[in-house]
This record gives C-alpha cells, structure tokens and sequence, in this order.
C-alpha cells in the first residue's frame, strides 16, 4: 500500500492558517488546563513530601491526625526520648525535638487577608533533624530567647515579618533574628522560636509532637510497634514522609478530581473542534479525494492521510499548551491546607510523566475527533467523488 | 422574514456542523455555570451570614480558645442581645475521608438557636434535643446524605477531644431560606463541657468562638471594639467581628483556588469560542462565491454580513439556551454526588445571567472575522473563489 506523502497533510492545513490556528488553539487550552492541573497536583505533593525527611519518625497523639489537634505529655515525651533505636548527633545527645506547634494570623501582604500561620516551638536538635532547612538571612535563633526565625515565603508574603520585624502573639513581643529557606517544603510557610518559650507564652503544658531520628530506617516498624505497643503511651508513630503525605491527601484529592473533571469536560470541546475541522476538510477536498484514489491511493492511504493531519493539529495543540504550562513553573500558588488549618505555598512543577501523559491525552484527542471524518473520507467512491467538483 | 428564513436555512445546511457546535456550546455553557455556582458555594457561609450577629474568637487564632466566663462578661456589654458558646468539634464519622466529613458544633442550644431563626426545627424534637444530655440536631442535608433518622445514633472519634463519643439524632432541622447551611450537626455543650470535666480537666470550661446577637445592626462595630477592649491586656485578648467577615475570612484564606476556577470557567469559554469561531470561519468560505453572488444582484454588503452574524448568534443562543436548562439538573446531580461537601449549591441568577452573556460574546466574536472578509470581498474575487 503506498502511503500519502506527510507533506499533503502539512499543506492542507498551511493552506486553511485560520481553521488550523482556532482548532489547534482550542486544543492547546485544553493541554495547558490538564497539564496545568497535573502540575499543581505535583507541586503540592512535592511541597509536602519534601518535607519529611526519611529516616524521621513523628509521634503524635492517637488519632489526632495533625500537629495541631495533637498534645503529647511531657513524661510522655521523655519516654519517647529516651527509647532505644534513637539516633544520637554529634554532641552525643539523642536526635530528638520536642515541637509545639500553634497557629496565629498575620495579615498577607498587599490584601491585609488574615491567615493561618503555623508557629512552631523547636527543641535544640530541631535544626539538625532537618538537613533542607538552611538559614539565608540574619541567624539562627538562640534558645531561651524571645528570638524566632522565619521561611522565606512567610517574609515575602507577610507584612512586618522581614529581618529585624517584631511579631506579638502570645502576649509577648518576639523579634525575628534570620529567613531560613526550607527548599520549597511546607517549612517555608512557617514560623519557628524555641519550644520552652512557646509553651510558656500560650500557657501550654504539653508538646504538640515529638520529631526524632532513628538510627536504623529498617527498624522503624519494630521501633513504632514498641512505642505504640507502650500502655504509658496513648500516641501513633509514623515516618514523617507519610504524616506529610496525608497531610495533602484531601487537597491532592480535590485538585485531581477538578482537574479530571475540568479535563473531560475541556476535551469534549476540543474533541468536536477537530472534528468539525476535519469533516469541513474532507467535505471540501470530495474532489481531490477522488482523484487520489483515481491516482491508484487505496482507501487506507486515503484514511491515514487524514488521520496524519487530525494528529498533527493534536501535536501542534501540545507543543503550544505544553509551552504555556511550563510558564507556569515561576508561579506560586499559597492557600489553606484544610488538613492543618493553615497556610502553605507551593509552585506548579514540570515533571516528565506529566509531559508524556499531556502528549497521549492530545494524541488521543486528536485521532478520536479525525478518525470518524477519515473514515467518510476513505469511504468516498471514486466516480461520486470526483463528480462533486 | 426573508432575511430569518435565510439565516435559518444557513444554519441547517451543514446539520452535523451546527450540530456539533451546538454540543460544544452546551458543554461549555453548562460548565461554566457549574464552575461558577462552584465559586458561589464557597462564600456560601459568608452569603448566609445575618449582619446582627458577631463572633467573638481568641485574637491569636482560632485554635486557641477562650475561657467560658467570658461569655457572662459579653452579656453584660450594653447592646449585646444574647451570647452562645461555640465548639468545633471536629469529630470523624466511619473514616477521614471527604465524602464522610461533615462539620460538628457544641452550642449552648437554646440560645444557639434563638440566634438561628433560619434554621427551621419542629418545636417538638427541638424539647426532645432539649431533654437529651447525648441529643443532636442534624441538618436535612446531612441527614439526606447519611440517612440519619430521629434516634439513629451516631459514634464520632475525636481528634481535638480524643476517645470515642456517642450522639443521638433528636431532631432535623430544615433551611429556611434558599442560602442556608443544612450540613451540620449540633449537640449540647454542656454534654462536652462534662465529659472534658471527668476526662481531662485541664481543657473543660473552654471555648472555640462566641456568637453575639445584637441590638442594632448598625452599632455592629461598636459593640465589637467595646467586647475586644473588655478582654485587653488578659491571657486570652479577643478578635469580635460581624459573622459575614469571619466567614469570608475563611474563604479568603483559600482564596488561590477560587481564583484558578474562576480563571478554568473563562478558558472553557475560550475554547468554545475557538470552536464556533471556526465554524463561521468554515462557513463563510465555503460560501464565499454566494455572497458575492447576493452582492451581485444588488444586496448590501451589510446585508451579507448581518446573515452571517444572525446564523452565529441563532447557533449561540441555542446552545446556551440547551446548556442553561441542564445546569439545573446537573447542577442538583453534582451536589449529590458531593455530599455534604458544598453545603449550599443553587444555581443563582447572577450565573444564568453571566451564562447568557457569555454566550452572546462568543456569538459576536466568532462572527466577527467571516463577516469583515464577507462584506469586503470583491464581488469579482467572491465568483471566482473555491472553498
């Protein structure tokens, strides 16, 4: 069977610029819309994975589900300190941070929108236990203090939080002494000071959490069952990568079902754009059809030419939406996470899954809206065909 | 009439395209407005709000509480009508899925609901709640979604209040107007308050938000700075605002979202106006030799380009017409099937209205390319032409 030469398909939709540019532009809105969406879904769960180091273990209090709602005793939080399989750091001591975690508001910069800031009371060993976090601005802050430090999106999104800012909450003044940059995890959307301190401000006389180390990651299963196992110990152990994890399960689900969704819908649009395109081609070239078929093209040629150009508007439709997409990259987005009540940024992010699978879903719109019009045009008798003209 | 009959006879000659085009229209009309009752739904709390509430909350944030001795404090502050105490509850009903959330209150009941005029209760369950220490009041909405009847009980698991906490559906309540949250469950905060006595001291007598009724809507600012002033300078300082701005506040803080549906409505609206452009585009050029032809024997060029723009504003106008009569089916599917996600979801008549608009826009845009060609061909060109 002797093929259509490719060039046939590229002219026609050359010689039809405008058809070719609205079909395609409808096409690439429908890409940018299903990569975009990937693309958050993405970002957030990198936000949020990022954050938990893998061989961290959290202990919460049963079934509290964030840090927030959790409270762990302090002769709780001793136990957990001193259990066997702790990872100890350089100065001897165990890896281990007891955190308070609270919200406040501050107002955002530019609307004054109050917002839920997670404010988080580390221990000594808080900085070690995250290798992400680095300090960029100012100093890290010294424990007993009134001093905090601050992730960088909070300083770029909040009035009065820069270098040198004081911040009242908790009926105290608190000076912020250094931005620390958290490398796009949740961390940048907070707020540390020194645990003790945070405890006494807001009357508190229980941790939130306790964050450690533990020395062998294979072991963790058999270090949470002895924890959990513990009748002293009413809390639930997890790797922190998992806390977090769940952390964006109900954000990550509502993102990835308005974006399916928002994506079929889209497609169906994009879908009866081709097609109209495409049967407006073949009703138009009747003619030429025939005499293709005349020059001794077979039906399937005839069927694949058209189809190669229902496909070549698909492409061009990815190329243009994927472009726009990977625009997207330098924006940020910052919103409530419904799990924990309060604030986190996170970016779109590019990966190479989402460009594939942005390519087969417009390679898939493309041949379901030009297969139907090829077939007629491969259908067409010669004699019919070349007497329309 | 001859002109009509033209422009109807145009648009039926391609049945398949026009009927494709219609489709698109339709499916793009119709998401749009559901998008846009999505956005609606999430000032839904906010839109529900009554200006002669106040709600009273910790200044540091809404997960600190406040001690219940303030709310007596509160009453005594001149123009305060009446004070309840409020508690989130945040219990998990069978799993921590979405579909299974539903909000849960602690509220001193009788004047909690004296405050609530809209939520609609038969004054006979409403004794029976009264009378029951473990009594709910669940909305019809809730109800409908769990199938809660009058004394089915219903087990939570507390993650701020931890263990296992068991209520009983005493009553329902109905919405009394269109706007009204049927989503909740109210229980006793006394019935709380008790158990948290027994179970861990530390945390009784403590309270989430208060709402405050007033006397006079428009002292509502007043009598919030006179309540914040009362608690300046104690351990727990006061946030009072109008209930309105604390629900917005709410959705403000997810704001991001709202913004990127708002945003994914209008490229819908894009795409089909890609589409129906494109279908004038094709039109007009096929016909290019026609409209010369009228030209020809003595029709104005704004003739011509009035039957192009009525085939493309006769095909919106259908299309919009179908998407807009099935928004409100598939709108009440939709809400359905989310539970009791969106508390209120109604098709309101600002979306209808933007819904025709946005068709009329796609009419006129689409047309407007084919009809500058068509009107401006030469007649000479025009018979000359091939599709």
């Amino acid at each position: 069977m002797k093929a259509i030469p490719i060039a046939y398909s590229l002219r026609n939709l050359w010689t039809r610029r405008l058809t070719t540019v609205l079909t395609a532009g409808g096409m690439a809105l429908v890409v940018f819309v299903f990569a975009a969406v990937l693309m958050l879904d993405a970002g957030l769960r990198a936000a949020l994975v990022a954050t938990g180091q893998p061989d961290n273990v959290l202990v919460t209090r049963r079934a509290s589900g964030t840090e927030v709602q959790s409270a762990v005793e302090r002769t709780q939080a001793a136990i957990v300190e001193s259990a066997p399989g702790v990872a100890t750091g350089a100065d001897g001591r165990p890896l281990v941070s007891k955190e308070t975690v609270v919200l406040i508001t501050l107002p955002k910069r530019g609307t004054g929108v109050l917002t839920n800031i997670t404010t988080r009371g580390i221990g000594p060993a808080g900085l070690a236990l995250r290798p992400q976090v680095r300090i960029v601005a100012g100093h890290m802050l010294r424990f007993g203090t009134d001093e905090i430090v601050v992730g960088r999106s909070i300083s770029e999104r909040f009035d009065r939080a820069g270098l040198g800012d004081r911040l009242r909450f908790g009926g105290r003044e608190w000076t912020i002494v250094g931005v620390f940059d958290a490398g796009g995890s949740a961390f940048d959307s907070e707020v540390w000071g020194d645990s003790e301190q945070l405890m006494q401000s807001f009357r508190r006389q229980a941790f939130s959490s306790v964050v450690l180390r533990v020395a062998n990651v294979n072991g963790f299963d058999a270090f949470r069952d002895a924890l959990e196992s513990d009748p002293r110990l009413p809390v639930e152990v997890k790797r922190e990568r998992t806390f977090y994890e769940e952390q964006s399960k109900t954000m990550s689900t509502f993102i990835s079902y308005l974006g399916l969704t928002l994506s079929v819908i889209f497609s169906i649009g994009a879908l009866i754009g081709a097609m109209i395109t495409m049967y407006a081609a073949v009703a138009n070239r009747t003619a030429e059809i025939g005499a293709l078929r005349a020059l001794g093209f077979r039906r399937g040629s005839i069927l694949l030419a058209f189809l190669a150009e229902s496909l070549l508007l698909a492409v061009l439709g990815w190329i243009i939406g994927l472009a726009l997409a990977s625009l997207m990259q330098w924006v940020h987005i910052s919103t409530m996470n419904w799990q924990s009540f309060s604030e986190l940024a996170f970016s779109f992010a590019l990966t190479p899954r989402i460009v594939l699978s942005s390519l087969a879903f417009a390679i898939v719109m493309g041949l379901a809206g030009g297969v139907l019009p090829a077939l007629r045009a491969a259908r067409l008798q010669i004699v019919d065909a070349l007497r329309a003209a | 009439m001859q002109f009509l009959k033209l422009i109807w006879r145009g648009a039926l000659r391609h049945k398949l395209r026009t009927g494709l085009t219609v489709t698109g229209l339709v499916v793009a009309i119709l998401s749009f407005g559901l998008l846009q009752t999505i956005v609606d739904a999430w000032y839904a709390g906010a839109n529900a709000a009554a200006p002669n509430r106040l709600v009273t909350r910790n200044a540091v944030s809404l997960v600190f509480p406040m001690p219940i001795n303030y709310r007596e404090k509160i009453r005594a502050v001149p123009g305060v009508q009446a004070v309840a105490a409020a508690n989130w509850f945040g219990g998990t009903y069978r799993d921590t899925t979405m579909r299974n959330f539903f909000p849960q209150f602690a509220v001193d009941a009788v004047s909690y609901f004296a405050m609530y005029p809209e939520y609609r209760i038969d004054p006979d369950a409403f004794h029976a709640f009264l009378r029951d220490r473990k009594g709910v009041v669940v909305g019809r909405k809730l109800a409908d979604t769990h199938g809660f009847r009058v004394g089915d009980p219903i087990p939570l698991k507390g993650t701020i209040f931890p263990g296992d906490w068991e209520f009983t559906v005493r009553a329902i309540y109905d919405p009394g107007e269109s706007t009204t949250d049927t989503s909740a469950m109210f229980f006793h905060f006394d019935y709380l308050n008790e158990t948290l006595k027994r179970r861990s001291p530390r945390r009784a007598d403590r309270v989430g938000v208060f709402v405050v009724a007033i006397d006079d809507v428009s002292r509502a600012a007043e009598v919030s700075h006179a309540i914040d002033e009362l608690f300046r300078n104690s351990t727990a300082e006061t946030l009072t605002e109008t209930e309105r701005a604390f629900q917005i506040g709410f959705a403000k803080q997810t704001e991001a979202i709202v913004v990127a549906i708002r945003l994914v409505s209008f490229v819908v609206i894009a795409i089909i106006l890609a589409v129906m452009a494109n279908t004038m585009a094709m039109t007009a050029r096929e016909r290019t030799a026609e409209y010369a032809t009228l030209k020809a024997i003595g029709f104005q060029p704004a003739y011509v380009a009035g039957l192009i723009l009525g085939e493309s504003l006769a095909i919106a106008c259908i299309g919009a017409a179908l998407g807009i009569a099935l928004t409100f089916p598939i709108g009440e599917w939709f809400s359905a099937q989310m539970g009791t996600l969106f508390p209120v979801f109604e098709v309101s008549q600002g979306t209808v209205a933007l819904q025709v608009v946005c068709a009329l826009i796609v009419g006129l845009a689409a047309a407007a390319l084919p009809m500058r060609r068509a009107a401006k061909v030469r007649i000479v060109d025009g018979l000359r032409a091939i599709g």
